[in-house]
């Protein structure tokens, strides 16, 4: 562990131990799973076993005269239904806006995945439900699917919608302006490095699966859903909005603790909005739980990008220009920021760490009878990143030259940095990272560790790399011009009681990141009282103001700002009533230790006299300042932060089988100011562990036909514990952010952005020593393709 | 799931009357049989549990000194029990699925299930070992039919496993990385009167036997014996994990393995 563990024993910098961590794991949390209205129903989805298909007939009659069965919705039932909404609209790079196809709650005529809901059946049990989807009587025409990104962009392929032009949903260039300037320096360089790689398309699996409760209350005609969301705000808009036309004071939207996200619980999902239609057309709250079968084909997917990336150098191995061309699997519907991710979460990360000067990025993305795909924990920040960090490394073995040198000597090193991508990075050292990477990851030692491993008869490589991502989504007026369809600030609310203890009322939702006790460590520090004075809520739109929710790693920088000015506020409003209680000016006042004191003399209120007189006024200057002391911020960003860092991986490939296994991993990020160094090193450890995942195991599969073959986790292989080693993580290196009042950068993304290139970068550092000529291998590196790439 | 009764009898008798009924079925540990009806992939009438029978748990040695292990003994049970007697067939139940698994799936049920990546099926196969049931005595040799299909009838119940115990013997499984069943596993077993390798996981076919490997072993039973030896890709299984000349490949090398790890 870091030196800086336990250096303080509460607020900012202390690893106070996870204060939710005793409800999960005693099994008393509040899942939504675990919310039961009185009365609910219950609906089972029939969804769509073919890819693509046209609906001949959908006879529900005798289903819907089955035991227990209230009432069978199809796609008829919401013809006057808005559709699901798409947040993101990108221009492609003629000034075109991309084709955004309807994208209906249930199947109107067609449907256009596996899993594609088409009938929804609410019964009084779950079973009773099943068995009446069963007896749907359904028949649909199959059409040729499209599953293969080149194959769909082909003239004359089948149409995955067939009001669009075709199934090309943008073709976009950045920076356009600068296409020709690119081209030239490639004709001009003195060495190009070219590479073809696929960014595997993956599936979040987290540990709960979705679920959502609507309910309607007949009195009031409020509509309340439940459901396990990143951000039940934004729920609340596009649902309220765009899909039922509820105005946001009749809808409630309420996600409790929420099991794992990692991107995927951040859209908004038809099985939301046909809860909480339902629960309104039949007086009654429905439930549906999804299964983990459901899950796998009815979740956004992530990644899922074919890249062909080039690097031009000049003779001294200086990055000239990049040029890369993306084909990015929309899947089947445009889910709610999918065409955001390959776009402005991509391409505006394509520098890196370096200082290439000229940079073209072309992404088209394409539609497909697949699973929607959408954010994946880092979201088109590690498909920058991999790219990049791979064709550095090949670039390094084809010129001969160490990968490290290579990288150290294209690093941008003055900041501010206005990169060629549209993006000023505010701080970094990236020196400093890889320096002490060098020492964490024990560099020096390798080649013994080398030694050692082929005395074992094990080939061992080592695979390093640098990231550099965009975290604190967003400022809002910046992302309204590229699209976004909504603002990215965030919200809070912190109530003082009159007792002094507090209660911040968030927009960001903690789905496992641990704000719970992250939080109230930088109120504990601005205030000087404990810790468990403080208490978080979040997730429940009756509550908290208006948020944006988690993802991004935005929730300390951009909602932790917000309790901050808050909190300013209270501190400001809270000193006014000290003055007026010991009769001293306000600009005297100071607060330390939960105490207000007159500078200069030993006159002091305790922060609990404050408080109650705020609540009990009777010595209260009334005629300047209300009674109270509760207040609310918004937090609108001025940039997004830049977490940087350099990884390093080790690998031994046993030869006869290709079987890797990861033996040292080593990570030194700079995340500026640390809150909680305990929680920084989890998320490190578990965006590792995801990376790793993606490296050598995830791998979401469709045949040619769009059947999904890795449908459970029979076949598709999450990592386990004893597929990762013990990390050397190492955070110490702090540029802090110059724009929030916190320093704070984001680290709930960095492991899973930094760690596929390493492994990749590693496990062909090994065969290369073996000799093997091999320059690539794509994701995930399974046993079965190292050994193939190893036969040559 | 589709409703259905539940029988849990206490004989193998009462067991079998149970099994007369119309679409009834054993039901061991579960570990196969609950996800197929969870998916309702299968809708019995009733599910006759067979792990509450006495007399068809438990390991002893019999009097030629072979391994018996009742049919509705769990995994871990003979990872545990039978580590003295036959280490090789300990450790293998040893290292089938997590503790849940091994803990509630039975040799009985992974035996009658015979699924191509089981690992049971290679050590009943190289050990040839008899499986005993309520009605019979069954030859290993004679019992594996192909994928998930085996000798017994319908209602028949596996109520033992008689394992010869070998001089030597190994398993090496290589796991499919996501199921981590066996990708391919070769159980390597050498008798006085020979050596006997069964390959499970890589077969279209199911459990096999590789006769070349056991004739090369039988005159030199070392590592060295397999060089130069391959098994035909054709019917070998392809699937996302791995194609079949990598299957083919890999039972090469796992026999190799189990070879040195026994010798
Ligand atoms: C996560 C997971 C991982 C696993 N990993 C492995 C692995 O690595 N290697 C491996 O070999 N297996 C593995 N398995 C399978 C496991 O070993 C099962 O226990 C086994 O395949 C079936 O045994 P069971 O007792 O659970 O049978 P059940 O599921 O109860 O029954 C399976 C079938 O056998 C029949 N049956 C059950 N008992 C008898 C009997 N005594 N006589 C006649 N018919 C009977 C049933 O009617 C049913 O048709 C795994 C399973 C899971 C869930």
């Amino acid at each position: 562990m870091p030196k800086d563990i336990d250096a303080k024993e509460s607020g900012i910098g202390a690893a106070t131990k996870r204060r939710e961590d005793i409800r999960f794991l005693s099994g008393t949390g509040n899942y939504t799973d675990d919310i039961n209205v009185n009365g609910q129903a219950y609906v089972h989805f029939l969804r769509s076993d073919v890819a693509h298909g046209r609906i001949s007939s959908l006879e529900t009659t005798a289903a819907a005269a089955m035991p227990g069965v209230l009432r069978i919705f199809t796609g008829a039932d919401f013809e006057g239904v808005g559709g699901l909404p798409c947040g993101w609209q990108v221009t492609d790079r003629f000034g075109e806006v991309m084709q955004e196809p309807a994208h209906p709650v249930l199947a109107q005529g067609k449907v256009r995945h596996v899993g594609d809901p088409i009938a929804a059946v609410v019964a009084e049990t779950p079973e009773q439900a099943r068995d009446a989807a069963e007896a749907i009587e359904l028949e649909i025409e199959e059409l040729p699917a499209v599953i293969d990104m080149k194959a769909a962009l082909q003239d004359g392929a089948p149409k995955v919608h067939d009001d669009l032009t075709s199934n090309l949903c943008y073709d976009w260039g950045f920076v356009e302006e600068n296409k020709d300037a690119v081209n030239k320096a490639f004709d001009a360089a003195a060495h190009v490095t070219t590479l073809e790689l696929v960014n595997n398309r993956l599936i979040a699996n987290p540990m709960e699966p979705r679920v959502a409760v609507g309910d309607f209350n007949r009195a009031t005609g409020d509509s309340t859903l439940y459901t396990t969301s990143q951000n039940p705000h934004v729920i609340r808009l596009l649902m309220g909005a765009f899909v039922l036309g509820i105005p946001e004071h009749k809808l409630r939207v309420v996600a409790p603790d929420v099991g794992g996200g990692f991107g995927s619980k951040i859209f908004h999902y038809a099985e939301e909005a046909f809860c909480t239609f339902a629960a309104k057309a039949l007086n009654r709250a429905v439930k549906w739980t999804s299964s983990r079968s459901e899950a796998f084909m009815s979740d956004a997917h992530g990644r899922d990008h074919v890249t062909k990336i080039e690097l031009a150098l000049d003779a001294d191995n200086n990055f000239t220009a990049l040029r890369t061309d993306t084909l990015a699997n929309m899947g089947a519907y445009l889910s709610t920021f999918a065409p955001s991710v390959p776009t402005w979460l991509h391409g505006t990360l394509m520098a890196g760490n370096y200082k290439t000067p000229l940079i073209y990025v072309n992404v088209k993305a394409v539609f497909t009878n697949t699973v929607p795909v959408d954010a994946y924990r880092g979201a088109g920040r590690p498909e920058a990143t991999y790219q990049l960090e791979r064709v550095i490394d090949k670039a390094a073995r084809e010129l001969g030259v160490d990968p490290i040198a290579l990288r150290r000597q294209n690093f941008i090193t003055e900041f501010p940095y206005a990169t060629p991508v549209a993006v000023e990075y505010d701080t970094g050292d990236y020196v400093a990272t890889m320096d002490k990477l060098e020492e964490i990851a024990d560099l020096a030692g390798f080649a013994a560790r080398r030694a050692e491993s082929e005395k074992a008869g094990k080939l061992r490589g080592l695979g390093v790399n640098c990231y550099i991502e965009a975290c604190g989504i967003a400022p809002s007026n910046l992302v309204g011009q590229l699209g976004a369809r909504a603002g990215l600030y965030e919200s809070a609310t912190v109530r003082v009681n009159a007792t002094g203890g507090i209660v911040v009322m968030t927009g960001s939702h903690s789905h496992g990141q641990g704000h719970e006790t992250s939080f109230p460590q930088v109120i504990s520090s601005m205030i000087g009282i404990p810790e468990d004075m403080v208490e978080i809520e979040h997730g429940d739109t009756n509550n908290a103001p208006m948020g944006m929710g988690t993802y991004g790693s935005r929730s300390l920088a951009v909602g932790g700002s917000a309790m901050v000015r808050a909190t300013e506020k209270i501190i400001a409003k809270a000193k006014k009533i000290a003055a007026h209680l010991m009769e001293a000016a306000d600009a005297d006042i100071e607060l330390k230790d939960g105490k207000f004191s007159v500078a200069g003399t030993d006159k002091s209120v305790a922060w609990g006299d404050v408080t109650l007189a705020a609540y009990v006024p009777h010595n209260y200057p009334l005629e300047e300042i209300e009674p109270g002391l509760e207040e609310t911020a918004f937090y609108d960003p001025a940039n997004f932060t830049y977490p940087s860092g350099a990884y390093a991986c080790e690998v031994e490939v046993d030869p006869d089988t290709g079987k890797v296994t990861i033996e040292r991993f080593a990570a030194a990020d700079d995340f500026g100011n640390i809150v909680n160094p305990m929680i920084v090193d989890g998320q490190v450890h578990g965006g590792i562990g995801q990376g790793i995942g993606q490296a050598l195991l995830e791998g979401c599969v469709y045949d040619e036909n769009g059947q999904l073959l890795s449908a459970s986790f029979m076949d598709y292989a999450m990592p386990r514990a004893d597929d990762v080693p013990f990390y050397q993580v190492d955070h110490s290196c702090q540029t802090p952010c110059t724009h929030n009042p916190l320093g704070v950068k984001g680290c709930g993304e960095a492991g899973a952005i930094g760690s596929p290139p390493a492994v990749v970068n590693a496990v062909v550092d090994a065969l290369q020593s073996a000799g093997k000529p091999v320059t690539h291998i794509d994701m995930p590196l399974s046993p079965a393709r190292v050994w193939a790439a190893m036969q040559g | 799931m589709y409703e259905f009764e539940f029988a849990r009898p206490t004989s193998v008798a009462e067991a079998v009357q149970a099994l007369g009924a119309e679409e009834a079925q054993a039901l061991g540990g579960g570990q196969t049989l609950i996800p197929t009806l969870k998916q309702r992939l299968a809708m019995p009438s009733v599910l006759v549990s067979l792990t509450g029978i006495a007399e068809m748990t438990g390991i002893t040695t019999t009097g030629d000194g072979a391994v018996e292990i009742g049919g509705a003994t769990c995994h871990a049970d003979v990872a545990k029990g039978a580590a003295a007697a036959y280490p090789a067939l300990a450790a293998l139940a040893g290292q089938i699925g997590d503790p849940a698994v091994r803990n509630r799936g039975t040799i009985g049920g992974s035996l009658a299930n015979n699924d191509p990546a089981a690992c049971y099926p290679a050590a009943a196969l190289a050990s040839g070992a008899t499986i005993v049931t309520n009605v019979r005595e069954i030859a290993a040799d004679d019992y594996f039919q192909g994928m998930f299909t085996t000798a017994l009838d319908e209602g028949e119940i596996i109520t033992s496993v008689r394992f010869p115990v070998p001089q030597a013997a190994n398993y090496q499984k290589f796991l499919q990385p996501a199921s981590r069943f066996a990708m391919v596993g070769v159980f390597v077993a050498k008798f006085a009167e020979g050596v006997r390798v069964a390959v499970t996981g890589a077969s279209e076919e199911g459990v096999f036997r590789w006769s070349e490997a056991e004739a090369a072993l039988a005159s030199s039973f070392s590592p060295d014996a397999i060089d130069g030896l391959t098994v035909a890709p054709d019917g070998m299984i392809g699937d996302i994990h791995g194609t079949r000349a990598y299957r083919a490949h890999l039972v090469g090398v796992m026999t190799k393995r189990a070879v040195a790890a026994a010798a």
